[in-house]
């Protein structure tokens, strides 16, 4: 029977978008000029585990595209080729067509073969146009760090390496025989080994290989710290200068040398290699010989090749300086390089051990597996609370003991609870790294310049959120895009800088997080804005302000755009942002200026399974507040009580008149106290109305754990939710929207029979579902 | 048997073959009832229920079921059958239908009963509070009838009002 290897399918899926993400976010933040290494390995490295993966599980199409664009990055990490715009364009594309083959796997999402091919051949043909060197760059840089260091081996130096192959000095700390000649068989491993002892006892090992230099660090720190390490990489083209560096073979110097000045200048296709091959091959053969003899002595000749470079012309001398100056030994310029050179290696290490931690420190978990302990962390606090309640009656001088353990127990819980719910909590970069492609790709596409900026990435908000906030986000951030910002001309006539800046930010408020999306752009219109609602029979009056006139292009089918673009305008969409954030519990706001631009601001609660929620008594019962939604309690005097026509009970707070719900009535439920004066009203906002709920007593303000009623049973009108209280009784959490609703819809608040003591009939059903 | 009529008209998954099986019997007034045994999770006492607005009487509310919040029927107040009083020999069937967790109350919880396909009797048409739908078949034992209810199919069905009218 064979393995279903279909089981394994949703790991891979998971990984593969990941690694495509995380590869994107590499590519898009790579320095063209100097690309850092690391980050070209990194992608490297994510696309070589798709391969893999896709190889394994069949997906031969995925397996084929990465397999050229491997080739492609490994070209360029190697420093075969030059990176350049067009590379990383090419990579985004092929970032792109992955993600869609996944897809395509995954959702069994259609396939856009000519797309695939294009991509597959834009890639192939890069990797052929082979030949922009940049190597020679780095090896005139670094050539002074062997010299310095150690004496490098002449050996190598003779030997023309092949292509790829490095030569690395190893400088190594004393250490001891046995040590070294492990150390020597280890790294034989990678390639041509040779040791060589140095003047004040410690050995330099000189290795020629394809493997990076981290290889030999990750090798060598099986035997000794890797800290003590030094090494450095000796590029063929140093190996050349520093041998025609003797006074016999002086003459064919400035050769190499300008050569590698021009590929320095233009960044051209150079043939430095070649030319010091080429050196090596008429002089080598001679120099292999006379050659041991210039370095080990090391100080004898420096004067003699100083005064036969003099006469050579400044450029050449400065280009050359380095190498000239490396072989006296006390030079600041040689010391100051091999320190650079010492402390960029030493950075690569250190990023390198920060990336292998945070690659082993995470584990993947099923969420459903991530839920079921907070539900039981859930049930262990209200266990414990349950435990204190009842200690709590206890004589404290019998049960001190008990006592103390108690209190012990209950801070523990506390923190357990906390840690638990930071499992789900995840930084909002998980949402935002994937804004700079969409928005570069954007401009591109409408002509526009924009400038990107993220703040406050490290913002953590539940993963439940994090999912559901994408799509709204993509939708305000594109239409910032197109419809905010404007084009570079119209920009510059209104004495704005070409670069519209976009922002992307986050930020916790209180007990909930604000996101906010500002674009220095055109802002919204409010004449257009009301003209349009006008025409598609919106109710509207010039006397609107200005939140409740911007709130209209939320309304479903409003687009205010002259033009429908195919990235937006269709008027599609913004009443979808609305709906998707207000069923997450979140508010959406708009600020905006004409001519400065705008800000779409998205306030959520922090997560979904926590609620920090007021307590309140009605009878017998205790319902929850969520507390964001309270804006102030009071207990009216009587004469704040106003009606209207003798119903529609009122009460006067601060010049406002709000409508009183009263709890009770909307809920059938038996209490003894009816009169607004003798209980409590708790004044209530959402969806920018407020309302006085009346309810008996407020009870406390705790934190509570959200509990689906709709599990076992079904959705309550005017009910969120259900937590369980101390006690382990269920307490329900109030639906503040839909009682606010409730009550201007059931024609409840008709204020005679809501508060004479005679029942009323069974409240119609509220129109909210 | 002639359980073929009912059952072929039963959604649920109990077919004619698994009408013969192990029976929980309860007690509702004077009658005796039958519901599957692999349905029940547990029986339990009554416990203090959180009283839900705007629901049928039937409805007592809800309760705490080890962090699950489960809704309690009263079976009695539903069929208007027995008194309903609430006391330590009040018994809940907590019942576990396809995952969805429901808790019913009767007036007490008699036996386990394996019941063979011959002592299965056909439903004969009626008018009852409890349509002859939910009624899986008659059986006798030692004299006495007993009700087999497709318990999942009466808890599901929209008079009960347990559910969203969509899930049914």
């Amino acid at each position: 029977m064979t393995v279903d290897m279909s089981q394994f399918y949703e790991v891979f899926f998971d990984e593969a978008e990941e690694l495509l993400a995380e590869a994107e976010r590499l590519l898009l933040g790579i320095d063209m000029d100097n690309p850092d290494v690391e980050d070209l390995n990194a992608v490297f490295r994510a696309a070589h585990s798709i391969k893999g993966g896709a190889a394994t599980f069949g997906f031969m199409d995925m397996a084929e595209i990465t397999h050229v664009l491997e080739n492609l990055l490994d070209k360029i990490r190697k420093n075969e080729m030059k990176l350049t715009a067009e590379h990383v364009d090419a990579f985004l594309a092929a970032k792109d067509v992955l993600a869609m083959e996944l897809d395509g796997h995954r959702n069994a999402s259609p396939v856009d073969q000519d797309q695939v091919s294009d991509v597959k051949m834009i890639l192939k043909s890069l990797s052929e146009a082979s030949g922009t060197i940049i190597a020679p760059i780095a090896a005139v840089v670094e050539a002074p760090a062997p010299v310095v260091e150690a004496a490098p081996a002449p050996v190598a130096v003779a030997a023309p390496l092949p292509d790829g192959i490095t030569l690395f000095n190893v400088a190594l700390p004393i250490i001891t025989e046995k040590d070294l000649s492990n150390l020597k068989d280890e790294l034989a491993l990678l390639g041509e080994v040779t040791a060589q002892q140095q003047a004040d006892g410690r050995y330099v090992i000189l290795l020629q290989t394809d493997s990076s230099q981290d290889d030999i660090v990750s090798i060598c720190s099986f035997i000794l710290d890797p800290d003590d390490l030094v090494i450095t990489v000796s590029a063929p083209v140093a190996a050349a200068v520093a041998v025609n560096a003797e006074p016999a073979t002086v003459a064919a110097a400035p050769a190499p040398v300008e050569a590698a000045n021009e590929a320095k200048d233009d960044g051209k296709v150079k043939i430095v290699e070649e030319v010091g091959y080429g050196l090596f091959a008429e002089d080598g053969k001679e120099s292999v010989e006379e050659g041991y003899g210039f370095f080990a002595p090391f100080q004898a000749h420096p004067d003699a090749v100083k005064t036969n470079l003099v006469g050579d012309d400044t450029k050449l001398t400065e280009a050359n300086s380095g190498v000239v100056e490396t072989l006296e030994v006390n030079k600041t310029v040689a010391a100051a390089a091999t320190v650079e050179v010492d402390k960029r290696q030493h950075n690569r290490r250190e990023s390198d051990k920060v990336q292998a931690n945070a690659e082993t420190t995470s584990i993947r978990v099923g969420v459903e597996k991530v839920d079921q302990l907070i539900n039981l962390v859930g049930e262990l606090v209200i266990t414990q609370a349950m435990i204190e309640q009842r200690v709590n009656a206890l004589d404290p001088v019998q049960h001190e003991a008990l006592i103390n353990s108690v209190s012990q127990l209950t801070r523990n819980t506390r923190d357990l609870q906390e840690s638990v719910m930071s499992i789900r909590m995840m930084p909002m970069d998980f949402v935002f790294s994937r804004f700079p492609r969409m928005v570069r790709d954007l401009a591109g596409k409408l002509n526009k310049k924009v400038e990107f900026v993220t703040k406050g990435a490290t913002t953590e908000l539940d993963k439940g959120l994090i999912e559901r906030i994408v799509d709204p986000l993509t939708h305000l951030v594109r239409n910032s895009v197109d419809h905010g910002i404007e084009t570079p001309d119209k920009r510059r006539a209104a004495g704005k800088p070409e670069v519209g800046v976009l922002t992307l930010s986050a930020a916790h408020k209180g007990g909930s997080i604000v996101i906010e999306v500002t674009d220095d752009g055109g802002g919204l219109n409010r004449d257009r804005i009301l003209a349009k609602a006008a025409s598609n029979g919106l109710p509207v009056s010039e006397n609107m302000s200005d939140s409740d006139v911007f709130s209209l292009i939320f309304a479903p089918g409003f687009s205010t755009a002259e033009v429908v673009t195919d990235v937006s305008g269709r008027g599609v969409g913004m009443d979808v942002v609305k709906r998707n954030i207000s069923a997450m519990g979140g508010v959406v706001e708009i600020r905006s200026a004409l001519g400065f631009g705008t800000t779409i601001s998205i306030a959520l609660p922090l997560t979904l399974a926590i609620l920090d929620g007021m307590s309140v008594s009605l009878g017998k019962s205790i319902y929850v507040v969520p507390l964001n939604l309270i804006v102030e309690t009071l207990q009216p005097r009587a004469e704040d009580i106003k009606t209207v026509t003798g119903e529609g009970f009122m009460v006067h707070v601060r010049g406002e008149y709000l409508p009183i719900v009263a709890l009770h009535r909307l809920f059938n439920h038996p209490t003894d106290i009816t009169d607004p004066t003798k209980g409590v009203l708790v004044l209530i906002e959402a969806d920018g109305k407020k309302s006085a709920l009346f309810v008996d007593r407020l009870v406390g303000q705790q934190q509570v754990v959200i509990k689906s009623l709709e599990t076992n049973f079904k959705k309550i009108s005017g009910v969120s939710g259900a937590t369980i209280m101390g006690d382990g009784s269920v307490a329900l959490i109030l639906d503040v929207p839909a009682i606010i609703q409730m009550g201007q819809t059931t024609n409840y608040v008709t204020g005679a029979m809501a508060f004479s003591n005679h029942n009323v009939p069974t409240l119609s059903n509220p129109a909210n579902a | 048997m002639n359980m073929n009529t009912e059952t072929a008209t039963n959604s649920s998954s109990n077919s004619v073959s698994s009408a013969a099986g192990e029976y929980l019997t309860f007690v509702l007034g004077a009658e005796e009832y039958g519901l599957e045994i692999l349905k029940v999770q547990e029986i339990r006492g009554y416990d203090a229920v959180t009283p839900i607005a705007n629901t049928p009487e039937f409805i007592k509310g809800v309760v705490n079921l080890r962090g699950k919040i489960v809704p309690i029927v009263d079976l009695r107040i539903k069929f208007n059958l027995g008194k309903v009083n609430y006391d330590e020999f009040t018994v809940v069937i907590i019942l576990n239908l396809s995952g969805r967790i429901v808790g019913i109350v009767v007036d007490g919880v008699s036996d386990v009963m394996a019941l063979k396909e011959d002592q299965l009797r056909e439903v004969p048409s009626l008018v009852t509070s409890i349509d002859t739908k939910y009624i899986v078949g008659l059986a006798t034992v030692e004299q006495q009838m007993l009700i087999l209810v497709d318990i999942e199919r009466l808890m599901s069905s929209q008079e009960m009002e347990l559910m969203d009218a969509v899930v049914h």
